[in-house]
């Protein structure tokens, strides 16, 4: 199992992952253990629907894309908190791997269906709040946030 | 409409014979070989239909809430997405049509048009 360490208080817990570079048998791996986690935390389903994607999309782009990474899924009563951090290359132009359609896939990673340049594009649509941060060489920080209670957080009137 | 029903009638292989489908309910159903496409648009309780057949597709089916895969073409799955697809209760399911024939096929059954 993935889980580096679970911290768990009143109303709130934590689940890290690690992430390894081209570790195509245990991909997806994380994100399916997020959805069992909130499910079992009864976390609403919508919010775990939008919380799949987003897991599933930032573990893709760290397996396919970096020198590996780490998967921190943190969940209290307003919100679910998704950070995606990655040990480089980094990206240079932000603007542009954000442009649906575009992609720095290699042949085979097309072959297996990835690269459709719709990853950072998919987690964008299905978080409330969305920040990506890269610094080449270094790293890349993917953070996104998705409110359990919609119309209290953001005003209902 | 029964996921068995859309077997027999399309005459579907089943590569994963120890997941139980006599009870799986298909409400729709979804058409592409790119994973984040499919992240994004299918909705859950769909036959989805693909070319793809390495492990990780197993892994979106099971996010997405997707019962059944349909590998066309006559392609036939990756030892390891079989075992994985077993292990995770997501059906396996193979045709000699292609990706178009195999749509039209399951839309006509599900949209209940004759002469599919």
């Amino acid at each position: 199992m993935m889980i580096q360490d679970t911290v768990s208080e009143t109303n709130k817990f934590r689940f890290v992952y690690l992430i390894k570079p081209r570790d195509f048998s245990n991909a997806g791996d994380a994100s399916a253990n997020v959805k069992a986690e909130l499910q079992k935390h009864g976390i609403e389903p919508d919010v775990i629907r939008r919380v799949s994607i987003i897991c599933f999309e930032a573990e893709m782009n760290i397996v396919l894309y970096t020198k590996g990474g780490k998967l921190i899924v943190e969940v209290d009563d307003q919100k679910v908190d998704i950070l995606a951090l990655d040990k480089g290359p980094g990206i240079e132009d932000i603007e542009l791997v954000m442009t649906p359609g575009y992609s720095t896939a290699p042949e085979w990673a097309l072959e297996y269906g990835f690269g459709a340049g719709m990853g950072l594009p998919n987690i964008k649509n299905n978080s409330d709040v969305f920040e990506i941060e890269s610094e080449v060489g270094k790293g890349t920080i993917v953070h996104s946030i998705v409110y359990r209670r919609k119309n209290e957080i953001k005003g209902n009137n | 409409m029964k996921l068995k029903e859309i077997i027999e009638r399309c005459n579907l292989r089943v590569f994963t014979p120890e997941v139980n489908f006599e009870d799986i309910d298909i409400t729709g159903g979804y058409t592409s070989d790119l994973l984040s496409d499919v992240m994004a648009a299918c909705e859950a309780g769909s036959i989805w239909v693909t070319i793809q057949r390495h492990l990780n597709i197993v892994a979106v089916a099971k996010l997405k809430e997707i019962p059944a895969i349909l590998i066309t073409r006559g392609l036939v799955p990756e030892k390891s997405t079989i075992e994985k697809a077993q292990a995770e209760g997501v059906v396996l399911l193979g045709t000699e049509l292609n990706s178009f024939e195999a749509t039209g096929k399951i839309y006509c059954l599900l949209k209940g048009i004759k002469g599919a």
